[in-house]
C-alpha cells in the first residue's frame, strides 16, 4: 500500500490544495490544545519537582533544569505526540473510513485517480512537517507554564532561568525533533491504513478509529523505546 | 459499446456471478435487473474494476479492461462517469467543487472554463444557483442531480449508474429517470442503469438483462418484457398487485 501512497501525484495544484488543507486540519487545529496541555503541564511539573527537592542542598535552580529536560526529552515529543495520536489519528482514521463506507473512494478510483495517495500522502507530509512546530511550541510554551508555576512555589525569576540555561545539551532538540518526524508518519499512517481499509458501516468506521489510535499509540511506545536506546544511551 | 463475457465471481463458496454474458449497447440505456443479492451490483463494480473478477472478459469498445496497464486503466475510467446510489459526493466540498473536481484534476481548462462547464452540467440537471451548498445541504433527489452532473463533466462515453433511484419519491425518481436517459440520447453514450425499480424498467428498459441467482435469465427490452413467460422474471417484475393487475 505504501507504494500506491508514495506515488507522484497525478496534479500538482490539486495536491498544493490537498496540502494547505491537510496542514490546517492535521496541524493548525491542534495548536489550541497542544497549547492548554503543555503550558499547565509544564506549571504542574515544576510544582511537583519543587515540592520533592526539601532538602537545603540542592540549588533551586535545578527546578527549571528538571523541568526543561522533562519537557524536551520526554513529555512535548512523546506525550504530545500520544495526544496526537488520539485526536489527529482518530480524525484521520474516521476521515477516511467515512470516504470508504460511502464509496466516495470508489468514486476516486472511477475517475481514474489513485485514491490512496491523494488522500494519504498529503496527510502524512502534513504531519510530518507541522509536528515538529507543534512540539517545538509546546517545549517552549511548557516552560512558560513551569516558570508561572517556579513563580507559585516560590522559585524567583533568575532561578529558573538559570537552571534553563544550565548544562543544556542542543541535541536533545535533534532528538526530540526525530522522535516526532517519526511519531508523526506513524500516526498518519497507521491511522490512514486503518480507515483506508474500512468495511461495513458507521460501527466498521468507529472500530478502524479506535483500532488506529491503539496501534499508533502502542507502536510510538515501542518506537520511543528504540530511539531513545539508540540515540541517548 | 461495453461487452461482458462469461464472468466468474465468488466469495468465498458463494457463487455470486455464473458464466455472465452480455452487450451493453450504444446509445440506449441498457438496464441490469433484479432482486436485492442478485449479484447486479458486484457486476457494475467488476465492470469497472472496484472488484476483481475469478474469469470473464469485459470489453470497453473492443479494449480489454484487464488486460491493459494500471495507467491505461486510468485514462480508461476518466471516460466513464459513474452515478453511485447514495452519490458518493465529497463532504467537504460544494456543488461546484464537487462538478468541477474531475475538471481540476485532469484537464488544463482556466478557472473560467471550469466554471461555465460546471454550469452548463448544473443547467443540465435542473439546478442552476445551487453551486455554494453543500452536499449535506441537498435533498436525496437534488444529490443524484449532482452526483449525474459531476458524472457527465468530461463528457464521458460510458455513464453508470448504481440503484439511481433508491430512496427517491416516484415523482423524482422519473424525474432522474428521463434525465438519464436524455444524457444518454444526447451524447450518444453507453449506459449502465443498474436497477429493481419496475417504474424505471417502464419508462428507460431499451435493452435488459434480468439476473437472478448470480445467472442472466432473460434479456430483451421493457415491450418484449411485459409479454415473456419466463417464470422467474415475471415474479420479479409483477410481484406486486398493482403490477399484476396491468399484466392483466
Amino acid at each position: 500500500m505504501m507504494k500506491k501512497v508514495i506515488s507522484t501525484p497525478e496534479k500538482w495544484s490539486v495536491f498544493r490544495k490537498q496540502l494547505v488543507l491537510e496542514m490546517e486540519k492535521v496541524g493548525l487545529n491542534s495548536v489550541g490544545l497542544v497549547i492548554i496541555l503543555s503550558f499547565f503541564v509544564g506549571a504542574v511539573v515544576s510544582i511537583q519537582t519543587s515540592i520533592n527537592m526539601t532538602s537545603p542542598l540542592l540549588p533551586s535552580y535545578l527546578i527549571g533544569f528538571a523541568s526543561r529536560d522533562s519537557l524536551i526529552l520526554e513529555f512535548s515529543p512523546t506525550m504530545i505526540s500520544l495526544i496526537l495520536a488520539g485526536k489527529v489519528g482518530s480524525s484521520i482514521a474516521s476521515e477516511i473510513g467515512s470516504m470508504r463506507v460511502t464509496e466516495q473512494i470508489d468514486a476516486l478510483e472511477i475517475m481514474g485517480i489513485n485514491s490512496a495517495s491523494f488522500l494519504i500522502l498529503p496527510k502524512i507530509i502534513a504531519a510530518i512537517f507541522f509536528f515538529p512546530f507543534l512540539i517545538i511550541m509546546s517545549m517552549g510554551i511548557g516552560m512558560i507554564g513551569a516558570w508561572a508555576g517556579g513563580l507559585s512555589a516560590g522559585i524567583t525569576t533568575a532561578d529558573f532561568m538559570e537552571g534553563l540555561k544550565y548544562d543544556f545539551n542542543s541535541f536533545y532538540i535533534t532528538y526530540a525533533v526525530i522522535k516526532t518526524v517519526c511519531f508523526a508518519f506513524i500516526i498518519s499512517s497507521v491511522s490512514a491504513y486503518y480507515g483506508y481499509h474500512t468495511k461495513g458501516g458507521a460501527i466498521a468506521v468507529g472500530k478502524s478509529s479506535t483500532t488506529a489510535v491503539v496501534a499508533s499509540s502502542i507502536l510510538i511506545l515501542l518506537f520511543n523505546y528504540l530511539l531513545t536506546d539508540i540515540m541517548l544511551s | 459499446m461495453i461487452e461482458i463475457q462469461n464472468i466468474e465471481k465468488h466469495f468465498g463458496d458463494n457463487h455470486v456471478l455464473k458464466n455472465v454474458s452480455f452487450t451493453f449497447e450504444k446509445g440506449k440505456t441498457n438496464l441490469i435487473i433484479g432482486e436485492s443479492g442478485s449479484g447486479k451490483t458486484i457486476l457494475i463494480k467488476i465492470l469497472i474494476g472496484l472488484h476483481e473478477m475469478d474469469n470473464g472478459t469485459v470489453l470497453f469498445d473492443g479494449v480489454d479492461f484487464n488486460a491493459i496497464k494500471i495507467k491505461e486503466q486510468r485514462r480508461l475510467r476518466q471516460e466513464i462517469g459513474m452515478l453511485f446510489q447514495a452519490g458518493a459526493l465529497y463532504d467537504y466540498m460544494t456543488v461546484e467543487e464537487n462538478i468541477m473536481f474531475p475538471l481540476s484534476m485532469f484537464t488544463d481548462k482556466t478557472e473560467k472554463e471550469k466554471l461555465e462547464r460546471v454550469n452548463f452540467c448544473l443547467k443540465r440537471v435542473n439546478l442552476e444557483g445551487k453551486n455554494n451548498l453543500l452536499p449535506a445541504e441537498l435533498s436525496g433527489g437534488m444529490t443524484k442531480r449532482v452526483a449525474i452532473a459531476r458524472a457527465i463533466v468530461m463528457q464521458p462515453k460510458y455513464l453508470l449508474c448504481d440503484e439511481p433511484n433508491s430512496g427517491l419519491d416516484p415523482k423524482t425518481a422519473i424525474i432522474i429517470d428521463n434525465l438519464i436517459q436524455e444524457i444518454t440520447k444526447e451524447s450518444n453514450i453507453t449506459t449502465i442503469v443498474n436497477t429493481h425499480d419496475m417504474n424505471s424498467v417502464m419508462e428507460i428498459g431499451e435493452n435488459i438483462a434480468f439476473i437472478n441467482h448470480g445467472e442472466i435469465w432473460w434479456t430483451g427490452n421493457k415491450n418484449e418484457l411485459l409479454n415473456s413467460d419466463n417464470k422467474e422474471l415475471n415474479n420479479f417484475v409483477f410481484a406486486s398487485e398493482l403490477f399484476k393487475r396491468l399484466k392483466q
